[in-house]
C-alpha cells in the first residue's frame, strides 16, 4: 500500500472531502492503484533536466500596476442566496 | 436541408435565401428535441436566446452586413461560460450556476454571428474518457447508442456525429477533443496550447486546457477554430500569435487548403504503433498511410522515447492541478451549498462531499497527495522534468519530419460501464493522447475507418502554431478518402 488509510483521512481532511466506511475501501483502492501506475515515471532518469511549468516556456506577462475591473460585486452576489449588507454568510465562527 | 450539410453549404443556403438563420435554427432545435432524450448530448437548450440570436444574425445577412461564421449554428461544451444562461460544467457542484459573464469563445463565437444552440454534456469538470462521469448522465454514441461518445467533450461530438448542430466547441486536456471525434467519427482539433482563450473555460489542469472544435469535415472544423481563437489579453497563458494562416484558410476557397509543391514528411512513432490492439486497427492505420503516399507524403519511423510515461506524468500534473482548481469551490460565494451546515468546516466539507462526484474526488485526492509536504519533489516536480523530456522528444523528431501521425485511440469505442470499475483502465485510454498534451501540440484527429460498425481516428500532431499544416493535410486526406462523409444509420437512433 503506498497511502495507507491513516493518510487517506488525512487526505480527506486536507481537500475537505469526506469518506465515510464504504468510500474510504473504495478510494484506497483506487488511490493505490493510481499510485502504482504514476510510479513507473520514477524509473526516468531526470537528472540535469529542468521542471517544465508551461508548454511554451512562457513566463508571466506583466501588466501596467492599474486598476483595469470595475466593481460587480452586486453581479456576483446576485449567484449566492446567502448575503447580508454587501457580505457572504457562513455558520457563525466567533461566539 | 440537410442536416449533415458542411457549414459552406448552409452559407450559401443563407446567402442565397433558401433558408433564413432562424429556419435553420429551427430545423436543428427540431432534431435536438427529437434525439437528445435518447443521446443525451444537452445540458441546457436555450432555445428563446438561439432564436433571438437567429434573427439578429437575419437582419445582419439582409443588410449584407455579415461574416462568414454569421447565421451558423452551433453549440457549446456547458465549461464555457454563459452570461445569463446555465453553466454546469457537468457537476452537481455548478447545477445553479449562471454566469455572470460571458467566456472570450462564447464571446467571439456570438460576436461573429453564429446561434449557440445549446450547452452540451460532458465528464464532470472535463474529468473522464467516457462522458459517464456527468452528474447529468451519461452521453450515448450515435453509431451504437450501447457505447460511450468519448470524453470529457462527448456531448459535444455525439451532437455532431448525429447531426444535431453542424460544428461545437469542446476543450481538451489530455485528449478530450480528439477521442469522443474519434469514437463519435468526426473530426476534430485541439490547437496549440494558448491559441484560444481559457478566459471564462471553467478551469481543470491550467498548464493543459485548451480549447477547440468538432466539426465533420476539417474545413468546419476551421472555420470554427477561426471564430475561436487568437490573442486575449484576459488570459495570462494566452499565446500573441497571429491566427492569419487560420483565417486565410476558413475564409478562403478549398484551393487554400492544398499544399501546393510542398512536399511534407510524417513521422511514425514506432512508440504508438507497438500498442496497435489487433489487425484489423493495423489494417485500417496501413490503409490511412498508403492514401498519404498516393498522394506523395513520405513516411519515416521515429522514436518518441518517453511515450509509455505519458499517461503516468500526465495524471500527476493534471492530478495536482486540478486539486488547486477545484479548491474555490467551497459552498460559499457560488455553487452548491449543502443544507443546515453545523460550522464553517461542516459547510466546506459537505458541500464539497456532496457536490463533486467520484471521479472528481479521486482526481483531487490524487493530487492532494502528489503535491503535499514531502511528496511535492518525487511526484509533482518528478513529472515537470518528465514533461520537459517529452516536449524534448518531439522537438527532436521534427526535425527531421513535418508532422506525426497516430492512432488517436487503441481501439474503437467501448460499451458503456466496460470500464467504470477500473480507473487505471480507463487512464489508459489516453495512451495516445496525453504526450502531445504535455508537450502543447497541435493535433487533429480525423475519421479514417471503422470496425464492427464503430469509427476510429487518425491523429495528426504538429509544432507548435502550425495548425494550418495540419489542417491542410487533413483536408488532403479527406479528399481521397470518404469515412468523413459517412454517419450514424438513421435507425441506430
Amino acid at each position: 500500500m503506498i497511502i495507507e488509510l491513516e493518510e487517506l483521512k488525512n487526505l480527506g481532511r486536507l481537500a475537505k472531502i469526506e469518506l465515510d466506511s464504504r468510500a474510504q475501501n473504495r478510494a484506497a483502492t483506487d488511490l493505490n492503484n493510481i499510485m502504482q501506475m504514476i510510479a513507473q515515471m520514477q524509473s526516468v532518469d531526470t537528472s540535469n533536466t529542468n521542471p517544465m511549468e508551461n508548454p511554451l516556456d512562457a513566463i508571466q506577462r506583466l501588466r501596467l500596476d492599474e486598476v483595469s475591473e470595475s466593481d460587480h460585486r452586486d453581479e456576483f452576489q446576485a449567484l449566492s442566496e446567502h448575503t447580508r449588507d454587501g457580505l457572504y454568510t457562513v455558520p457563525r465562527v466567533i461566539e | 436541408m440537410d442536416p449533415f450539410s458542411s457549414l459552406e453549404t448552409l452559407r450559401s443556403g443563407l446567402d442565397s435565401g433558401e433558408f433564413s438563420s432562424v429556419e435553420l435554427a429551427k430545423h436543428y432545435l427540431a432534431r435536438i428535441n427529437k434525439y437528445n432524450p435518447q443521446l443525451n448530448c444537452f445540458i441546457t437548450i436555450p432555445e428563446a436566446e438561439a432564436l433571438q440570436q437567429a434573427t439578429k444574425a437575419d437582419a445582419l445577412i439582409a443588410k449584407g452586413n455579415s461574416g462568414v461564421l454569421c447565421g451558423l449554428p452551433m453549440a457549446l461544451k456547458d465549461i464555457f461560460l454563459t452570461r445569463g444562461i446555465l453553466t454546469t460544467c457537468g457537476s452537481r457542484m455548478l447545477e445553479n450556476f449562471i454566469a455572470p459573464y460571458n467566456s472570450t469563445v462564447a464571446e467571439k463565437l456570438a460576436g461573429s454571428g453564429m446561434v449557440c444552440l445549446g450547452k452540451t454534456n460532458m465528464d464532470e469538470f472535463a474529468m473522464g474518457s467516457s462522458n459517464e462521469n456527468s452528474h447529468y448522465g451519461a452521453v450515448r454514441n450515435p453509431w451504437n447508442t450501447e457505447y460511450v461518445p468519448g470524453g470529457s467533450s462527448g456531448g459535444s461530438a455525439a451532437a455532431v456525429s448525429a447531426a444535431l448542430v453542424p460544428v461545437a466547441a469542446g476543450t481538451d486536456t489530455g485528449g478530450s477533443i480528439r477521442q469522443p471525434a474519434a469514437f463519435c467519427g468526426i473530426s476534430g482539433i485541439k490547437p496549440t496550447y494558448g491559441r484560444v482563450s481559457r478566459y471564462g473555460m471553467v478551469a481543470f489542469a491550467s498548464s493543459l486546457d485548451q480549447g477547440g472544435a468538432f466539426g465533420r469535415c476539417v474545413q468546419d472544423v476551421a472555420l470554427l477554430l477561426s471564430g475561436m481563437g487568437g490573442h486575449d489579453p484576459r488570459d495570462s497563458t494566452s499565446a500573441d500569435h497571429d491566427m492569419q494562416d487560420i483565417h486565410a484558410l476558413a475564409t478562403g476557397d478549398d484551393k487554400g487548403f492544398t499544399l501546393g509543391n510542398k512536399k511534407i514528411t510524417i513521422g511514425l512513432p514506432k512508440e504508438y504503433l507497438e500498442n496497435l490492439d489487433g489487425a484489423q486497427l493495423q489494417a485500417v492505420y496501413e490503409t490511412a498511410r498508403n492514401i498519404f503516399e498516393t498522394q506523395g507524403v513520405q513516411f519515416r519511423e521515429v522514436s518518441l522515447p518517453h511515450t509509455s510515461v505519458a499517461v503516468p506524468t500526465y495524471y500527476v500534473i493534471a492530478g495536482a492541478e486540478a486539486s488547486t482548481n477545484l479548491s474555490r469551490y467551497d459552498g460559499v460565494r457560488y455553487g452548491y451549498r449543502c443544507k443546515d451546515p453545523q460550522n464553517l468546516e461542516d459547510l466546506y466539507v459537505r458541500s464539497r462531499t456532496e457536490g463533486f462526484g467520484d471521479e472528481v474526488k479521486r482526481r483531487i485526492l490524487t493530487g492532494t497527495y502528489t503535491l503535499s509536504v514531502g511528496y511535492y519533489d518525487a511526484y509533482y516536480v518528478k513529472a515537470q522534468k518528465v514533461r520537459r523530456l517529452i516536449a524534448n522528444d518531439f522537438s527532436e523528431v521534427f526535425k527531421d519530419v513535418d508532422l506525426l501521425m497516430t492512432p488517436t485511440t487503441p481501439s474503437h469505442a467501448f460499451k458503456l460501464g466496460q470500464l467504470t470499475k477500473d480507473p487505471v483502465e480507463m487512464y489508459q485510454q489516453d495512451i495516445f493522447t496525453t504526450p502531445a498534451s504535455l508537450a502543447g501540440l497541435p493535433c487533429l484527429s480525423v475519421p479514417c475507418g471503422t470496425i464492427n460498425g464503430l469509427p476510429l481516428g487518425l491523429q495528426l500532431i504538429a509544432p507548435h502554431f502550425e495548425e494550418a499544416l495540419l489542417l491542410k493535410t487533413g483536408y488532403l486526406f479527406q479528399q481521397h478518402s470518404d469515412w468523413h462523409t459517412q454517419y450514424p444509420e438513421p435507425g441506430a437512433l
